[in-house]
């Protein structure tokens, strides 16, 4: 048996110890941050105040690397309530309500612990929503993996999707939309992003912000374990029995947990008890006190034998820095801590009142009596370094000259090549294990392979749209460009359902920020979306920064993902991918000048890589607006009956691609879309159907007179470009301009590939 | 007509029924917090809603089977009430022993969520009759532990009493003869893994669900 008052006592004794530079560099907190540190304390800090100070001013919690080029992203519009710096950001959906959303990353555990790191990152996600107020409604999830022929690959896809269905399935909460791809780049450091939607009351909606001196400090949830400690390991053996091993850095996941404080919290939100509220996700207890105290302007005293403990023995520091999830810190109103007890212990859920808010501006914490960390909140959270990181304007690459290239014999072949490529192919087998349809309100999701996922407002006759996009390959090519195509593409899946897109979360994943040659991309990239977020109107509420995503030196592909959510008034004027009739003609809404650097085109059937790819293609944002109307117009007016944004494959994969959800054989034909003023010599087979310009869609349209008519009025840039076929054996052919036929695609053998690669590569079959 | 739908904790398809309910019924039912042991009295209809009742972290509705409310749920039945239990819910009604067999984890060992093609194998029951002659719809299923399992005797005896009320079309699970739904001796008892209450039109989940809530409303 230990002598309790002993461990005490060695606890306390080692918590207080002062610390030094060296203890400080262990800590991830450099020779600069060090003395900014010592000079704003007026002392070394001690254990518990080191480890603290390194979390707060972490990459992750500080943005430091970042925070100067985050600024320059529009963050308002008429829609915005809460922009960037609370858990979430908030728009308004009329009616009195709000739809409030976040994407996040949880990069590096899903590649340790693809289950558990995968499942955590759903978890932490649906805490920064609920904690606003709203109840989940949506999840949405952004995969990059790996080459399929890397050996870790198979097992972390398997690993990451079982982990994210099993967190989003038994939460409740539908999984409607992502996007999976492979890419050598992903090998060492796979990308997990999940997006989470939420529907809040305007009235009812609640910050970290606003709680007040002398209130009752609330922590409910789960217990705090040793769990997700990183940093120094700290001689926590020297206080346990036995042996003490090192406890795995990847938290685990409990949606059970997670489902009843969904409830538990939204049943106390529904009273007037909450001031102030903050979930602990990454630096747990440390960050949660922090930004609230911060946020507030006040002061922070906290006991933390009271906190709830999984194990005995813990330290402050432990306490402090543990990542166990499924747990939050609120600060109650006066008089409602009964209240507040009597909801969570029907959820049978701990709920302990752990400290007090003060006028202090300190945060003061105790352990078995002693003050064991006291440190004004302000420069914790304000003082964070903010740097300038140099930076390298990255080198523009030459065009990609496809005349070098032999034209293809077989374009069936080609279109075969690029509908079944691990990007391309269906990603049945990952959305299949994730149900799409608790809670009754999907209208449209993953299922039928459209470009945003559509859920109704619960009770009302209104939706939103949700999508996931990011093209890596682009922002390589061309960070500027390729950050502006991320946020249009957004932009164009909104709009191709029939939304109107309103703002952006997004999800900023590079490499290493203190290599120039990375920043540039970093600065680059965000200000390329920044351009794209003005114009659009589509300003960013809420994201995530996720750096130093390399291994042995190497980056991953520049990967900033956004997530957009459009609102659609009237949920019975959607499109789909669904719904082309036979008969129906194809048309095109947008110029083709054929741009096929960085293209599915010139990766998947040329083979090219790198600098050889060449640029991407250029966004005309004005465009992009106009055509964006214009498509909603025609839903709008019920002119359509199905509608698909034209991007990787080009026109060919976007006919493909409603041929296989429609069920309908198409025809192609290579005349008509040259725009006024183009050189005819220019014109190929292969940019017809395979380049990647910007700001196009294919509606299918059983009155074409009036669409061409409409387009005609709205000066937007329309040419037919085919038919869908009536006939018994559906095909995708497509007949040059000469009335040569090029490619006859049965869609049985279009589908068999298309849906077999990825059953069969998780079968270890190819 | 009224009804009451229990919650367990980890339930989640509560909500789902309550809107199914109080949509094609035109009453709202009462919702039971698992904990609050009894049933509102005279209830027609109970149902048993699908989810990850205590997080399934036992084996599928094994711990729920335990809880307060399970003792009214049996008295309900036993007076003859009807009992609609949905995917959570009938791997609890199996638990509680009301309706026969067991579910196991899919037979292909991942969660599954797609529309469902069933065949209706009576459309004279009290759950189906508004499906007239229809012999097969569709229905969405989601779930991990769907593959039904009894001894042969009892397979024959679900068989030979008319007691299997669907079959799936394109086994989605392994379960034994294809079963996707069974009722108990007297009919009233339905325990199924589709989710009708996902189906009652206006969303992604099709409407073939209605027709169950509509057989109902006309049999009580």
């Amino acid at each position: 048996m230990t002598d309790t008052s002993d461990l005490a006592n060695r606890i306390v004794s080692a918590m207080q110890a002062e610390q030094s530079q060296t203890d400080a560099a262990g800590h991830g907190i450099n020779a600069e941050e060090w003395d900014r540190l010592v000079t704003r304390l007026g002392r070394c800090p001690n254990l518990v105040e080191l480890g603290i100070y390194s979390v707060m001013w972490s990459e992750h919690c500080s943005y430091k690397s970042s925070r100067r080029h985050l600024s320059k992203f529009p963050t308002k519009n008429a829609r915005v309530i809460q922009g960037p710096g609370e858990n979430a950001g908030v728009i308004d959906i009329g009616d009195g309500q709000a739809a409030i959303f976040k994407m996040e990353s949880h990069n590096h555990p899903s590649y340790i612990e693809p289950y558990q790191g995968a499942a955590t990152g759903v978890g932490g996600i649906l805490r920064d929503v609920f904690t606003m107020g709203a109840r989940p409604i949506a999840l949405v999830n952004a995969l990059r993996f790996g080459d399929p022929s890397h050996p870790k690959t198979r097992s972390l896809v398997a690993g990451v999707v079982a982990g994210i269905g099993g967190y989003g399935n038994c939460v409740g909460v539908p999984t409607v939309a992502g996007e999976t791809q492979f890419d050598e780049g992903y090998n060492g450091n796979i990308l997990v992003n999940a997006m989470a939607v939420g529907l809040a009351d305007q009235d009812k909606i609640f910050y970290a912000r606003g709680a007040t001196p002398g209130n009752q400090i609330f922590y409910v949830g789960s217990k705090t374990g040793r769990d997700g400690i990183h940093g120094a390991t700290m001689a926590s053996a020297e206080f346990s029995e036995g042996d003490e091993e090192k406890r795995p850095t990847v938290q685990v996941g409990d949606p059970f947990t997670e489902k009843l404080l969904i409830e538990a919290c939204l049943e106390l939100m529904a009273t007037d008890a909450i001031q102030a509220i903050q979930d602990m996700g990454a630096a747990g207890l440390t960050s949660s006190s922090v930004e609230m105290a911060d946020k507030g302007g006040i002061g922070i005293e906290m006991d933390l034998d009271k906190v709830p403990q999984r194990e005995t023995g813990m330290t402050a520091y432990e306490i402090m820095l543990s990542e166990s999830q499924e747990r939050m810190l609120m600060v109650l109103k006066p008089g409602k801590e009964d209240l507040a007890k009597a909801i969570f212990e029907k959820y049978d859920l701990d709920a302990e009142v752990i400290g007090m808010t003060t006028d202090t501006g300190h945060m003061v914490l105790k352990q078995f009596g002693e003050v064991v960390c006291d440190i004004p909140v302000a420069p914790l959270a304000e003082d964070a370094p903010n740097y300038d990181r140099p930076w390298v304007e990255p080198k523009a690459r030459a065009p990609l000259d496809l005349s070098k290239y032999p034209e293809p014999e077989d374009y069936g072949e080609v279109l075969l090549k690029l509908m079944s490529s691990p990007d391309m192919a269906s990603k049945r087998w990952i959305w299949e294990q994730y149900d799409r349809h608790v809670m009754g309100d999907t209208v449209d999701s993953s299922q039928s392979m459209g470009d945003a996922a559509i859920v109704r407002i619960h009770g009302t006759n209104k939706a939103l749209a949700i999508c996931s996009d990011c093209n890596p390959h682009y922002v390589a090519a061309d960070p500027f460009e390729g950050g502006k195509a991320v946020v249009a593409e957004a932009y164009r899946n909104l709009s191709s359902v029939g939304a109107t897109p309103i703002a952006i979360t997004d999800n900023l994943n590079f490499g290493n920020p203190e290599k120039p040659a990375t920043m540039g991309y970093i600065v680059k990239a965000i200000e390329g979306m920044a351009e794209a977020c003005r114009t659009l109107d589509f300003p960013v509420v809420s994201g995530n920064v996720s750096l130093y995503n390399e291994t042995d030196g190497k980056a991953i592909p520049p990967t900033p993902v956004v997530g957009g959510v459009g609102l659609i008034e009237d949920v019975s004027k959607v499109a789909t991918l669904k719904g082309a009739q036979p008969g129906d003609v194809l048309i095109l809404i947008g110029e083709t000048r054929g741009h096929l650097g960085a293209s599915l085109y010139a990766r998947e059937w040329l083979g090219l890589k790198g600098e050889e790819l060449g640029p991407p293609p250029p966004v005309d944002l004005a465009t992009e607006v106009k055509n964006a109307a214009f498509v909603h117009k025609l839903i709008e007016d019920g002119l359509v009956n199905a509608v698909h944004d034209v991007s990787d494959g080009g026109i060919a994969c976007a006919a493909a691609d409603m041929a296989l959800t429609s069920g309908i054989g198409v025809f192609l034909h290579g005349d008509q879309i040259l725009s006024k003023g183009e050189d005819p010599a220019l014109y190929s087979e292969v940019w017809h159907l395979f380049a990647e310009d910007c700001g196009r869609f294919v509606v299918s349209v059983s009155d074409a007179e009036t669409v061409l008519d409409a387009a005609e009025a709205s000066d937007v840039f329309v040419a037919c470009v085919g038919n869908v076929e009536v006939g018994a054996e559906a095909k995708i052919t497509f007949w040059n301009d000469g009335d040569e036929e090029l490619l006859a695609l049965p869609v049985d053998t279009l589908r068999e590939a298309h849906e077999g690669w990825l059953p069969r590569y998780m079968k270890g079959e190819n | 007509m009224k009804s009451a739908v229990i919650v367990f904790p980890g339930s989640n398809c509560d909500r789902d029924a309550q809107t199914a309910l109080t949509e094609v019924m035109g009453t709202p039912p009462a919702m039971v917090w698992h904990k609050d042991g009894n049933l509102p009295d005279d209830v027609d209809l109970v149902v048993v809603p699908g989810g990850f009742s205590y997080g399934d972290y036992l084996r599928c509705g094994a711990m729920a089977a335990n809880s307060p409310v399970i003792e009214g749920l049996r008295r309900h039945a036993d007076r003859g009430g009807y009992v609609l239990g949905v995917c959570n819910g009938f791997q609890v009604l199996t638990e509680t022993q009301l309706l026969p067999g067991a579910l196991l984890r899919n037979a292909g060992l991942d969660f599954v969520c797609r529309p469902q093609a069933l065949r209706i194998e009576s459309s004279n029951s009290a759950f189906t009759s508004a499906y007239g002659d229809r012999k097969e719809i569709t229905i969405p299923i989601a779930h991990h532990d769907g593959n039904f399992v009894a001894d042969e005797d009892t397979l024959d005896r679900l068989e030979g009493e008319g007691r299997v009320a669907f079959r799936y079309s394109g086994n989605p699970n392994g379960s034994a003869r294809d079963i996707a739904g069974i009722v108990s001796e007297n009919g009233r008892v339905l325990g199924m893994m589709p989710h009708p209450e996902r189906a009652i039109g206006g969303h992604e989940g099709g409407a073939d669900g209605r027709g169950m809530f509509e057989s109902l409303l006309s049999a009580i």
